[in-house]
């Protein structure tokens, strides 16, 4: 069974990227663009729903996280630049940087997580929020980091290729998550802390837990963004990207994997090609969330999942025992 | 030392504006356990419906003091009339549900209000179209200090800054009054700290709930009036920031807890000012933060509050 396992883990992986490796050369660069925010938005969507949807708990602070790893992987390609030559070297560079920003961002994850996932709902929300503001400042008034023009000049890493094998890794991570123990564990905090905690549930461990994988995850939503535009900059993090991410999965069903990834790629979709309305893009987003809110809390999905929608696979789950 | 007082003089004119934001959250919280993220927002329409208000009576051509009234007291009513619809038809239906229902909708109200008032014009005069846009709008000066500054040696304290403190002063001190001494206030209190009690003593809580959204909504506006009067310059996203820190005020004071606010407001905006005087003027909108997250480690009920154990 072991080998089939890994198969079954790494297959979507390898998949995703052959499939968008070959379609990518084809595609007008309108399109591309389309998919690569697209891509980078599930990947947001999905891992803010492991912290908000699965655990239960509200974080509004996710463009901070990726803020953390955008930077840690733009200094570090900008200040390797010239010792390695294009091509490969170039590319294994962007993957470590890639990586080095997922750690910095999960590292944020835990400061900001251990002290504040103590606290109640409520005041995580304005925690991660305070948390997102801070990193804006410090960035802001940091020479370091380019102040508030940022910094420019990024070689265009970013294929699709690598937007849609870290959207389907998200993807992989959230489905795999929710079916292990862990996954159980966050539910169990997300249905009744009270009562999860009773039954043994370490809820303060597994809340951090999630809010640093969700964190890293973010990290590298982030340095994907920013090796896109080329530019690095703080307004690209601001609250509002971390409400648009909010708005995706209360949309698409606080703790539905598929529901996010849908919605993500939807809503991205659909408001790149209303750009003419841009400027009424933000009223309709906060009318969707107030409406919802009011008609249908558990967004489109709930926390079901696509496949649970379809009868055959329905019945297949009910006799095999997957969720 | 002339330094160190004139920033205790900012510090307490920033601070009470915070202080009067923050009395909106705390009662809010305190009776609904819900934190009223558009309040801040409440704060920019009041100060735009003071905007709109003196447009209409031609402030800018002769100020008199009973066009500062009627500015005042205008921008007051339309503030509670929008916290009242607000509350009637986007929290009441939630009431029952989980909190983080209603803290999402009040995310949404919150970006409703800033987005739709960043829309470009539909109607009225260039000068003052409606929905107002982006850019930031000129308040005129309510009223006309001819005199200059109180001559205080080194220590410059602008008149309209002791004049707004002093009003601030005098609403504080009327919520207090009206919270520990009348009827309403009793309500409050008796809905605050178990409401379905409350309600089977005879209390109509929803009317207490609206009258008291109403009362934060109302001092929202004094406050955003007060802060026009001597900064002018006024823009759809103004609440943003002085209704996180004016929050940050409400928790460090004991969210729930009406003199907790005013204390905690102080504390933020000498704490802001200062910092921001002597240490690192550009990190001014970290402190806030910084401030919250020390208080939400150290005392997590504030200053004033008392920490209520979750019972199952």
């Amino acid at each position: 069974m072991k080998p089939l396992i890994a198969l079954r883990s790494v297959a979507p992986l390898l998949l995703t990227g052959i499939l968008v490796a070959l379609v990518q050369g084809s595609l007008p660069d309108y399109w591309y663009f389309v998919l690569v925010v697209a891509g980078i938005n599930i990947i947001l969507a999905v891992s803010l729903n492991i912290v908000n949807g699965f655990t239960g708990q509200f974080s509004i602070g996710h463009a901070g996280f990726m803020a953390v790893g955008a930077y840690t992987a733009a200094k570090i390609v900008m200040s390797t630049r010239g010792l390695v030559s294009t091509g490969a070297g170039e590319q294994l560079v962007f993957l470590g940087a890639l990586a080095a920003g997922m750690v910095t961002a999960a590292i944020a994850g835990f400061l900001v997580g251990m002290p504040s996932l103590r606290l109640r709902g409520d005041y995580l929300a304005i925690v991660t929020l305070g948390f997102n503001e801070i990193i804006r400042v410090i960035i802001e008034n940091s020479e370091f980091l380019g102040q508030a023009t940022g910094i420019s000049g990024l070689p265009k890493l970013t294929t699709l290729a690598y937007v849609g094998m870290a959207a389907a890794i998200t993807v992989m991570v959230a489905v795999r998550l929710l079916q292990s123990t862990h996954g159980r564990a966050l539910l169990a905090i997300r249905e009744d802390e009270v009562a999860a905690e009773a039954m043994g549930v370490d809820t303060t461990g597994y809340k951090v837990r999630a809010f640093v994988i969700a964190a890293a995850l973010a990290g590298l939503a982030g340095g994907l963004l920013v090796f896109y535009l080329q530019l690095c900059t703080p307004k690209s993090f601001t609250f509002i990207k971390s409400i648009e991410v909010v708005a995706m999965i209360v949309l698409g069903g606080l703790g539905s994997v598929s529901g996010a990834f849908l919605t993500a790629a939807v809503l991205t979709i659909l408001l790149e090609t209303l750009r003419g309305f841009s400027e009424y893009r933000m009223v309709v987003y906060s009318l969707l969330l107030i409406f919802f809110m009011l008609g249908r809390p558990a967004g489109l999905f709930g926390t079901r999942e696509i496949w649970d929608l379809l009868p055959r696979w329905r019945r297949k789950a009910a006799a095999g025992g997957a969720p | 030392m002339t330094e160190f007082l004139q920033h205790l003089v900012n510090g307490v004119s920033v601070g009470t504006i915070y202080a009067l934001i923050a009395l909106g959250y705390t009662m809010v919280y305190g009776v609904l356990k819900l934190i009223n993220f558009a309040h801040g927002d409440v704060y920019m329409v009041g100060a735009f419906s003071g905007f709109y208000i003196s447009h209409a009576l031609g402030v800018e051509k002769e100020p008199t003091l009973a066009k500062a009234l009627a500015v005042f007291v205008g921008s007051m009513m339309i503030c509670g009339v929008l916290v009242f619809l607000m509350e009637r038809f986007a929290y009441r239906p939630l009431r029952h549900r989980a909190r983080l229902t209603a803290l999402i909708t009040a995310i949404g109200v919150s970006l409703f209000l800033e987005y739709f008032m960043q829309l470009s014009g539909w109607f009225g005069p260039a000068s003052a179209p409606f929905p107002p846009g982006p850019t930031p709008r000129f308040f005129p000066q309510p009223m006309s200090f001819e005199t200059p500054d109180l001559p205080l040696g080194e220590l410059s304290i602008q008149k309209v800054d002791v004049i707004s403190f002093l009003v601030a002063v005098g609403f504080m001190l009327a919520l207090q009054w009206v919270v520990y001494r009348t009827r309403f206030g009793t309500s409050m209190r008796a809905v605050s700290f178990d409401s379905q009690v409350a309600g089977l003593m005879g209390i109509n809580v929803n009317r207490i709930i609206s009258g008291t959204f109403i009362i934060g909504g109302v001092l929202a506006a004094v406050a955003a009036i007060l802060v026009a009067s001597s900064r002018p310059s006024i823009n759809p996203l103004m609440g943003l920031m002085p209704g996180i820190k004016a929050f940050v005020a409400a928790v460090f004071g004991g969210i729930g807890n009406v003199p907790g606010a005013m204390v905690g407001g102080l504390v933020l905006g000498l704490a802001e000012e200062y910092v921001a005087g002597y240490l690192l003027s550009s990190y001014r909108d970290g402190i806030a933060f910084a401030l919250l997250i020390v208080v939400l480690l150290v005392k997590p009920a504030g200053l004033f509050g008392t920490f209520r154990p979750e019972k199952v």
